[in-house]
């Protein structure tokens, strides 16, 4: 059925995807909670930042990342700097590049999750005797378990669906950074439309299933007073 | 760090001293209060006095207030100390039950406790019991009725064995009839649990119940404080009270007429005679005297429909509107207050330090 690149390219797509899920969970879960709490006048400007890569061409943030990633770019210069290898055209560039372009995606379901908790459940637990921290995770983690399951299939499928950002950090290389949708662009280049049909439709299949695990998932109306 | 009632420093331990400072854009909050370390005392006063707040800076909920709180012997803040709310030993029931949605009730309730150095399950099922709550443990907080959550969210906080009860008008949510519910309740565990409470309420019937201090706030500061009975006969708060002005007077069942259906109330001032009260002779009982359903005359009344008539001296007068006067009366050292209208005040010549006849139509509180 599907040939050896094309598994390939799916297996690196879901790797791609799975490890920026678990960073942007790192990352999203402190700054939603933070931009939810915050009242200062910088929340208006970094909440416009945050959604910055919803808006802007993908191929715009791409040409800034591969500036940046490149080795006079700032990002690629502390990489050096690190002793890392460099990020263009490498794996770990695509997931750096990733992280950012699916910010949105992962902080903005959690923080209105978190803004529609309020403070109230935290003040009930401090004075039940939980630190912040234990209130944070026996408290708003299972009050915004429906936000996080939201933000987690949204920030895996949006990683899933990259084109243009991967395109230019990447720079399609089989094995190395040829993702699925990549691999289906090729096919359609060579004019290979059965073969590109074929990864097309898995995709397909793929986000749909997710999608629905979501909704089943997702607590009932009436589940939550 | 001496309080200012009771003399000097006689009780450092057994008293909640609280003096905090907030101030907001559009209030202030300013507060020297000592209280004793037992039984109840209502904070009382109308929506947007600081009454909610006040008890918030307490628990340590509200970050910008500065000052000093120290609750029987244990200092929770003081200049460049804060002990973190969860550090405290307080339980605190907001307004709305806030249960938590994602556990049952069994689970909020061993939320705190679970937290606890020593976990008490005998504890547990004692404020269980109290609460009337074992039929429910199983349940969600959603399958609750409001008065049910309010007790579940009442047993969460007194599970943690608090050094300190805080009620932020537990009742206000409620309607009539839930309130009735749940004030027997609360009126249990104010006998049966020695832990001093902060109740913050605006309905006088909750104050006339519950409370046996009582602290009157207006604007971000206390008016007046003192023992309930005495605030209340205070004719500058009862002033302002309306058609609310009341009293209360502690005694205890001496008797009862069984075949009147009537009870026998001694207090230190003389004997009510009230509708029977189920009760044993010498249980305690509150009574509440309203201002306007005492009246006065200058002879002992005879052929009267009123049971209740003391001999009483007339301890100050305060004008309320263009009609009515209030009349603080003192029987024996218990102080009552009087509504008339000016026109009886004139007619009958009364002025301070005269004798009277007090008739009254007083009802006792159920216990």
């Amino acid at each position: 059925m599907l040939a050896t690149a094309d598994w390939q390219a799916l297996w690196l797509t879901l790797k791609l995807a799975s490890v920026v899920t678990v960073i942007l969970l790192l990352i999203g879960t402190p700054l939603a909670w933070w931009l939810a709490r915050s009242e200062g006048w910088w929340k208006a400007p970094l909440d416009a930042v945050v959604a910055l890569p919803l808006v802007l061409p993908p191929s715009v943030l791409g040409f800034y990342l591969l500036v940046a990633m490149g080795p006079d770019g700032p990002l690629g210069q502390v990489a050096a700097a690190l002793g890392l290898p460099p990020l263009v055209f490498t794996f770990e560039g695509l997931v750096v590049a990733s992280v950012v372009y699916s910010l949105p995606f992962m902080v903005q379901p959690l923080q209105n999750a978190f803004e529609s908790i309020g403070r109230r459940p935290l003040e009930v637990a401090a004075t039940l005797r939980a630190s912040p921290l234990d209130a944070f995770f026996h408290v708003v983690v299972p009050l915004a378990w429906s936000g996080y399951l939201t933000a987690m299939a949204l920030t895996f499928a949006h990683t899933v669906g990259e084109f243009g950002v991967v395109l230019m950090i990447g720079g399609n290389l089989p094995g190395e950074t040829q993702v699925a949708s990549l691999r289906v662009f090729d096919h359609v280049e060579a004019l290979a439309y059965a073969d590109a049909n074929r990864l097309a439709a898995v995709l397909l299949g793929f986000s749909f299933a997710m999608l629905l695990l979501v909704h089943v998932l997702r607590p009932g109306r009436g589940a939550r007073g | 760090m001496s309080c200012d009632r009771d003399g000097a420093l006689v009780a450092e331990t057994g008293e909640l001293h609280i003096r905090l400072q907030l101030r907001r854009p559009n209030f202030s909050l300013a507060v020297d209060l000592c209280l004793p370390g037992t039984g109840v005392t209502a904070l009382f006063g109308p929506s947007g006095c600081g009454k909610t707040t006040l008890l918030r800076c307490i628990a340590g909920l509200e970050p910008e207030a500065s000052g000093f709180v120290r609750i029987n012997g244990e200092t929770w803040q003081d200049t460049g100390y804060r002990m973190p709310v969860h550090r405290r030993p307080l339980g605190y029931v907001f307004q709305e039950a806030s249960l938590f949605p994602h556990l049952t009730v069994e689970g909020n309730l061993r939320f705190g406790l679970r937290r606890l150095r020593a976990a008490d399950e005998k504890r547990l099922e004692q404020v269980v019991a109290l609460l009337d709550i074992a039929a429910l443990r199983q349940r969600r907080p959603q399958a609750l009725s409001g008065g049910e959550r309010q007790r579940v969210a009442i047993a969460r906080a007194l599970v943690l064995d608090p050094r300190l009860l805080l009620l932020d008008e537990p009742l206000a949510a409620l309607d009539r009839a839930r309130k009735r519910e749940i004030l027997p309740y609360l009126e249990r565990l104010h006998r049966e649990l020695a832990i001093p409470v902060l109740y913050v309420t605006h309905a006088m019937d909750e104050v006339a119940c519950l409370a046996d201090h009582l602290a009157i706030m207006e604007a971000g500061r206390v008016r007046a404080v003192g023992p309930v009975g005495e605030v209340l006969a205070r004719l500058d708060v009862a002033g302002g009270a309306g058609d609310e002005a009341e009293v209360v007077v502690d005694g205890v069942v001496a008797a009862h007429d069984t075949a009147y259906h009537l009870s026998q109330i001694e207090f230190s001032g003389g004997r009510f005679t009230l509708p029977l009260v189920e009760a044993e002779p010498g249980t305690p009982v509150r009574v509440v005297v309203r201002a306007r359903d005492v009246s006065i005359a200058l002879q002992p009344p005879r052929d009267t429909s009123i049971l209740n008539c003391f001999a009483a001296c007339i301890e100050a007068i305060r004008l309320v509107d263009a009609a009515q006067v209030l009349l603080r009366l003192d029987v024996q050292g218990v102080p009552l207050l009087a509504r008339i209208t000016r026109k009886s005040l004139d007619r009958l010549g009364l002025v301070p330090g005269m004798a009277v006849y007090a008739q009254v139509k007083a009802e006792a509180l159920a216990e």
